[in-house]
């Protein structure tokens, strides 16, 4: 998802832009069909007769267990925690001794900067906080007045504390469990006052995650370990090439092979279906597929990287145009010149995908799957089945990563699991469609491959002028976010992180050539500051040696005005130690930048060893404003920087002759614990605005890792991975 | 083919294909799904489980190996004290993140306790750079290590 700001010139507002959305696009937005919010809870649990349920998030049973059903997903982030600590927070409660479950898809469940449900673009904390806060209140209110009415006493004589509410004057005290069937006949309070800051009692305070003992032990449940009396496993033999078609094919040894129950074509090949996974695996390489290798056949990398260079020697569509940059670079002093240049890049969740269909007599269909956006693939779904979408119930399971792979406003996992369970209607059965690790690299909705060219002017000491060209896929193009993401022909997504540059350069010029390719594209992890943050913090390194200035002194100069970046920026720069010189032979690179509303800076120390590049220290600044539960923000900012190392250091997706060349952890080369470096978090006290966490760690490594790199040796890296470069 | 073998301490007969990977039998015939698949070639660890008491990636472990054998998964790893203090310090520090991988880490983590009760930070990482980790905890993997090998060695004193 995006962190893309509404260019400074646009006068569409939010509403006006999710007005156009949903009436402009092919996605069926879960609003349309609203029903009232209890019962999409009740779904949930045959036992909730007796259960309170003072609205969509949160139910108490006359046992005492308190659940706190999601909006978000967990996908690592730890926003099953957050979401109950916020809750607690009101309804004064141990967040410790709740029990939190995924939410079933329901407009109830939308994404309050979205208005789809859909968890991305690092927004589930600031988005939703005071909204789980009302809902812990208004359980809380109803709670004491169910007290205050069993007790004969006005309700300004309890209060409510630590799972109980209790008379202020006497030792009389109800926990909620006893209180829940009194709680639920109580009116729902209109307005509720919500605790000021300072008097958080849990929000900010360092709270243990709720799923951690579960996952440790093997016990929490993700999609590829949901099982169902009877079900089968199905595993696609996909078209090799993007955009291909299936010419002629021979199954007649896979459907001889033991266990296997049928083989069905389906949208996207052929489908094996089969008594477990190993059965469906085998069968899967006797099935004998000749394709058509169609558009995508030639895609190679090396002519795409010609393309983009030819590309970016051509004007493109304006993103941004401050003063006249091309003028001024004409007259300035000295310039600078370099192209920075990205692969696509594979989310990779350690859980492969999966998605299971049980398909029901009325039509409609239970998918039980791993999904960051129900908010599309319900509908989809529905659509797909011809059904209105109360007839299909989705269940959600934690998931084992997502990084915006399980985020696709085309569903496509999801629906290519309804075509098997369709086509293979006839055994009767539930199908649980899986993927292996071959089948996610090669599956495509990659992050897209970018080249960025830049150009600045310096005079005197200053970068007066920065001509900035990207070139990429449009990753919202062609998909219902199309109306909300892309403005006058600009997707946003692929210009965030340097048209909204705030470096108060007088003469600015960004522009993008967006390329049609057959890869499916889609976000991850930062998504267009995954590459416009390389490009924007390795060109301001390269112009502070260009004019010999210390580049973190370049830093603090261009972003005067800018107290939450320049806060990160110095906080970084000190506990780093910037002013001392590092070891000898290590290197050291900074970058600080703004992405979903949060600001991170990095300081890395890296050198080269054997011609390999060594990542030895990681240092982060970050600044969320209202923090949740520091420790998780920290465990995101930990995570993030191996995450972008793994793209910094050795991960890409590659074409030669239509296919892509890697196929599993031996080639697709993410950061292993003897790689991974010394990473130190810094949060900053802030009372400012509340922004995003999860990906805001991402964008800022790859460049400070590469200044490190140029720092200890010489060598300028301007196209991702590192890889052999060094040697 | 008939097998016969002993998972957490209980016996189990399966018949199934004999190049049948461990993964799948421990997941899909006896449900035990703390197990993971990530790679399906050895490449990422999440799969680790303890086969007569030694690592091996039961994904590409095909079950005839398996005859006869003690197998130990992560649902049994609580019943000795090194794999109780290795989950312990697993969730003391909040070392998941989706978690999908840590079964398998907390499986290579006691089985490198088991071998060396004080490893540094050079063994640590040789020991246990076979298990990916897509979220990145590595720092905490780490220092769960050490603590579950600190509080091993308290504990014994």
């Amino acid at each position: 998802m995006s962190g893309a700001k509404p260019q400074p010139a646009s006068k569409i507002s939010r509403r006006e832009m999710l007005e156009s959305l949903i009436g402009g696009s092919g996605l069926v937005l879960a609003l349309a069909y609203g029903r009232p919010l209890r019962a999409a809870v009740v779904k949930q649990s045959e036992s909730l007769a007796t259960d309170f349920v003072p609205n969509a998030f949160l139910r108490i049973s006359p046992a005492g267990e308190v659940t706190v059903i999601a909006k978000h997903d967990e996908m690592g982030q730890g926003i099953h925690t957050g979401l109950a600590i916020a809750i607690c927070e009101e309804l004064e409660q141990d967040p410790r001794q709740v029990t939190v479950i995924p939410a079933p898809a329901d407009p109830a469940y939308g994404n309050s900067a979205y208005q789809v449900q859909v968890t991305g673009g690092s927004t589930s904390s600031w988005s939703s906080l005071e909204q789980m806060q009302q809902a812990g209140a208004v359980a809380r209110e109803m709670l004491v007045a169910a007290a205050a009415a069993r007790w004969g006493v006005d309700t300004s004589a309890c209060e409510a504390r630590d799972g109980a509410v209790h008379e202020k004057s006497g030792s009389r005290q109800l926990s909620y469990g006893e209180l829940a069937v009194d709680a639920s006949r109580q009116p729902v309070p209109e307005d509720v006052v919500l605790r000021e800051r300072k008097d958080f009692r849990r929000i900010g305070k360092p709270t243990p995650r709720v799923d951690s003992a579960d996952k440790v032990r093997g016990i929490a449940k993700f999609s590829l370990d949901q099982r169902v009396p009877d079900m089968l496993t199905a595993m696609v033999v996909r078209c090799p090439f993007f955009g291909g078609t299936l010419k002629r094919y021979d199954v007649s040894r896979a459907e001889a092979f033991p266990g296997v129950k049928a083989v069905v074509r389906v949208p996207t090949g052929i489908a094996v279906v089969a008594e477990g996974y190993w059965p469906a695996f085998r069968a899967r390489e006797l099935v004998e597929a000749e394709w058509d290798a169609g558009a995508g056949g030639s895609l190679d990398t090396g002519e795409l990287r010609k393309l983009y260079h030819e590309k970016a020697k051509q004007p493109g569509m304006v993103a941004r145009n401050d003063g006249d940059a091309i003028q001024a670079l004409s007259n300035a002093e000295l310039t600078v010149e370099a192209t920075y240049e990205l692969p696509f890049q594979a989310h990779a969740p350690m859980e492969p995908l999966s998605c299971m269909v049980i398909l029901k007599e009325d039509g409609g269909a239970k998918i039980i799957t791993g999904s960051q956006m129900l908010g599309a693939d319900h509908p989809a779904v529905a659509a797909r089945l011809g059904v209105d979408p109360s007839r299909v119930e989705f269940q959600n399971s934690l998931l084992g990563g997502g990084f915006g792979r399980r985020a696709n406003p085309q569903s496509d996992f999801t629906i290519e699991a309804v075509e098997v369970a369709l086509a293979a209607k006839s055994l009767g059965r539930p199908i649980k469609t899986v993927w292996n690790r071959e089948d996610d690299l090669h599956g495509g909705w990659y992050r897209p491959m970018y080249l960025n060219a830049i150009k600045a002017g310096i005079d005197n000491g200053k970068i007066v002028a920065w001509h900035h060209r990207v070139v990429g896929q449009s990753i919202a193009k062609g998909t219902p976010f199309e109306p909300l993401m892309v403005q006058d022909g600009v997707d946003q997504l692929s210009v965030e992180g340097v048209a909204d540059m705030p470096h108060g350069i007088p003469n600015l010029t960004v522009e993008l050539h967006t390329i049609s390719l057959p890869v499916p594209v889609l976000w991850w992890r930062s998504v267009g500051h995954s590459h416009t943050a390389f490009a924007k913090e390795s060109f301001l390194d390269e112009c502070a040696h260009a004019m010999g200035k210390d580049p973190y002194q370049v830093r603090r100069e261009l972003l005067q005005g800018h107290p939450r970046l320049l806060r990160v920026l110095d906080l970084a720069a000190d506990k780093a130690g910037w002013s001392k010189a590092p070891a000898p032979g290590v290197g050291r690179g900074i970058s600080v930048h703004e992405s979903f509303k949060g600001f991170a800076a990095h300081v890395v120390e890296a050198s080269v060893e054997n011609g390999r590049p060594r990542v030895h220290r990681v240092v982060v600044a970050i600044d969320c404003g209202l923090v949740v539960n520091p420790d998780q923000v920290v465990s995101q900012m930990e995570g993030a920087a191996n995450f972008a190392l793994s793209a910094t250091l050795g991960s890409k997706i590659s074409f030669s002759q239509g296919r892509v060349e890697q196929s599993n952890f031996h080639d697709f080369s993410i950061v292993r614990m003897n790689e991974a470096p010394d990473i130190e978090v810094h949060i900053v006290a802030s009372d400012d605005e509340m922004g995003g966490i999860g990906e805001v760690g991402v964008p800022g490594v790859a460049s400070a890792t590469c200044s490190a790199l140029f720092e200890a040796s010489g060598r300028r890296i301007r196209r991702l991975p590192v890889e052999d470069q060094l040697a | 083919m008939k097998i016969d073998f002993t998972v957490n301490g209980k016996p189990h007969t399966v018949d199934v294909a004999p190049d049948t990977p461990l993964l799948w039998v421990l997941r899909e015939h006896l449900e035990l799904t703390g197990t993971k698949f990530g790679c399906g070639r050895a490449l990422c660890g999440a799969c680790t489980v303890h086969v007569d008491g030694q690592a091996v990636r039961s994904c590409a472990y095909p079950i005839e190996y398996a005859q006869a054998s003690q197998v130990q998964t992560i649902e049994g790893l609580e019943s000795d004290r090194i794999g109780e203090a290795v989950v312990n310090a697993w969730i003391d520090l909040d070392v998941v993140q989706c978690g999908w991988c840590q079964p398998g880490q907390c499986m290579s983590a006691a089985a490198l306790l088991k071998a060396n009760q004080s490893p540094d930070r050079e063994a640590v990482d040789a020991s246990m750079s076979g298990n990916l980790c897509r979220c990145g905890t590595y720092s905490r993997i780490r220092q769960a290590v050490d603590l579950a090998a600190k509080n091993l060695r308290e504990g014994a004193e």
